[in-house]
């Protein structure tokens, strides 16, 4: 199920629609997912503050949607271009996997609320691919 | 047995009262036939499914989003046992249509982002775990009579 090149086309345009909004979906989703998936607070147990609104939850999916557009530009030859993002997943914050499924659903459901025109069945599909080729490049480093 | 707060029950009931079920019926089936195209092995009969455009305008497509969508009333309505009210669905999507039941999971998946596209900000998290934790209950029940 790679990413073809219509799909890489249409993550690019939907991309240039919504990046202006990342801060907010990363802040969104990351909130969603500590609610929805209560499991995923485990991660952030050093954080003073897990409710919606705060600091540690804004600079956070402020982050994580920064790596997110990393892979939009290395949409080409994503395992190499997270590399670095990917050992520190690995070694430093060993996240388990199953995770980045749980996260990714998460961003797709805020681009649907925030985005619902744009957010057409064929920018689903590009979009779920993509976020599924970055998980794995994600966890390349793994073992 | 699945615990429900009153909150969620509320919840619950609120979808489902104001639904569209002739919008978001068509819109969740087709888009789980688009986003996750092998889905499209149980409607061989439908007619024509060769791209997104041919499947959104498929009418039996669409009446059967309908159809399944209607299925969910039965948990609405007896929330209390969703478990036995799903035994007779389970035993047909098992031993007549032969469907995988991994299978219910991507299809609640593209129910819950059309309900988020139309409730927009109204789908808050809370509304989501609610909701997410709905469908799984189904899709759990749905699964049961399996062999």
């Amino acid at each position: 199920m790679s990413l073809t090149a219509k799909d890489k086309d249409v993550v690019k345009a939907l991309w240039a629609k919504i990046s202006k909004s990342a801060d907010a979906i990363g802040a969104e989703a990351l909130s969603r997912m500590l609610s929805v998936y209560p499991q995923t607070k485990t991660y952030f147990s050093h954080w003073p503050d897990l409710s919606p609104g705060s600091a540690s939850v804004k600079a956070h999916g402020k982050r994580v949607m920064g790596g997110v557009a990393l892979g939009v530009s290395k949409i080409d030859d994503l395992t190499n271009g997270l590399l670095d993002l990917s050992e520190q997943h690995a070694f430093q914050l060993r996240v388990d996997p199953a995770n980045f499924k749980i996260l990714s659903h998460c961003i797709l459901v805020v681009i649907a609320t925030m985005f619902a025109k744009e957010f057409t069945p064929e920018a689903h599909v590009a979009l779920d691919k993509f976020l599924v080729a970055l998980s794995l490049a994600l966890a390349e480093k793994y073992r | 047995m699945v615990e429900w707060t009153e909150q969620e029950r509320t919840t619950i009931t609120n979808i489902f009262t104001n639904l569209n079920y002739e919008d978001v019926g068509p819109k969740a089936l087709c888009r789980c036939l688009i986003v996750y195209p092998w889905t499209q092995r149980y409607f061989g009969a439908f007619g024509n499914l060769y791209n997104a455009e041919a499947i959104m305008s498929n009418p039996n497509i669409a009446a059967h989003g309908i159809t399944v969508l209607h299925g969910l009333d039965r948990a609405v309505k007896n929330m209390d046992n969703i478990k036995a009210t799903y035994a007779e669905l389970s035993v047909l999507h098992s031993e007549k249509l032969h469907v995988d039941p991994d299978n219910f999971k991507l299809l609640s998946d593209c129910l819950t982002i059309v309900i988020a596209a139309k409730l927009g900000k109204d789908f808050t998290p809370e509304t989501q775990a609610t909701f997410q934790k709905f469908l799984a209950v189904v899709v759990s029940a749905l699964g049961r009579q399996y062999h």
